[in-house]
């Protein structure tokens, strides 16, 4: 395994700007210290380092699940499949629009976060926000077109 | 991201998960890595050696769990810069002998004894170690230093005086024994 400190240095900024998208700039630096010491106890054991992108950002979106729970929003159980058709319509991100994210209302930005930069399927954004699969996606689509908006 | 980046350090530190920390300090020979676990001081890097190779290596030998936090070497790094001032002889840290074993650990301890401004013979050391003949092996000792100026084996010379060998090379050699005040001695 390569020294935590690459990890820190490579994918810190990705995973508080996911974060803060997530659960918003207060939250985040909380969620923040989560993820990285989650990653810290479990990085001896870790037998494949392959993408240790990918593997921060899957504990990161799990301490943002646990967070939403914890603010008392129930997750529905829910077992819909992806709606594979929307995801091709919708428009690349990358690290740069993170800041535009930040500023959209908080249920837009916890589903674009958790559907780009997380890559959860909407029944799994919806159950992280509390909500149906039907206001996930609607959220989802509402940020995204506010984002094309602002980009335009 | 600066503050969080602290704050994540030290908690790694209290819930026991700061394995390997490291500081990049300046030396009037250029950048050292310094690298403590919470036993004691670890590595001390040269200026000449490559510090990412070197935290690859704390990470395969001590763990991964390798962090920036140099707070956590501060005392290091002030003893380090009196000792270049000439203005400490003796220094008072806790080591962490665990990257060198046998032979090459009994030597080090040897030479962690030579006094501020005194030297030894390779030979000396040898036989301080347990086995006189091992003259080579106490060189080689003495090159894989995980610790060199604290564990002072610039102060380990040929037995007719000449310099030998020195990891940072050997300006940087004729330079500690010149400031501990030996060269002017030798000559």
């Amino acid at each position: 395994m390569p020294p935590f400190q690459i990890l820190l240095d490579e994918h810190a900024a990705d995973v508080m700007a996911v974060l803060r998208g997530a659960v918003g700039r207060t939250d985040a630096e909380d969620c923040f210290q989560e993820t990285f010491l989650a990653a810290l106890r479990a990085y001896p054991k870790l037998d494949d380092d392959r993408n240790l992108r990918g593997w921060l950002l899957t504990i990161a979106h799990r301490k943002a699940i646990d967070h939403h729970r914890a603010n008392g929003r129930r997750p529905l159980p829910v077992a819909e499949p992806e709606d594979l058709a929307g995801a091709t319509a919708e428009p690349e991100l990358d690290e740069g629009i993170w800041t535009l994210v930040e500023a959209l209302p908080p249920k837009q930005r916890a589903a674009v976060a958790l559907r780009y930069a997380c890559d959860l399927p909407h029944a799994e954004i919806a159950a992280a926000l509390g909500c149906s699969p039907e206001a996930a996606r609607r959220n989802l689509h509402e940020g995204i077109k506010r984002l094309r908006k602002e980009l335009a | 991201m600066k503050l969080a980046l602290r704050q994540l350090t030290d908690r790694a530190a209290t819930e026991g998960l700061l394995d390997v920390a490291y500081a990049i300090a300046d030396s009037p020979f250029g950048p050292m890595l310094l690298a403590t676990t919470p036993r004691g001081l670890v590595k001390l890097s040269l200026p000449n050696y490559d510090p990412d190779e070197t935290l690859e290596e704390l990470a395969a030998r001590i763990s991964p769990r390798v962090l920036e936090a140099p707070g956590r070497l501060d005392d290091v790094r002030r003893q380090l810069d009196r000792y270049f001032e000439g203005k400490l002889t003796e220094f008072d840290l806790p080591l962490d002998w665990q990257l060198s074993k046998g032979f090459r650990r009994r030597a080090l301890r040897a030479i962690d004894r030579i006094p501020y401004g005194r030297t030894r013979s390779y030979t000396e050391i040898a036989r301080s170690a347990g086995n006189e003949r091992a003259v080579r092996a106490a060189g080689t000792a003495c090159g894989a230093n995980p610790i060199p100026i604290v564990v002072p084996c610039h102060r380990v010379l040929r037995s007719g005086g000449a310099l030998g060998g020195y990891g940072g090379g050997l300006p940087m050699k004729e330079a500690l024994l010149e400031l501990e005040g030996v060269l002017g001695r030798l000559e």
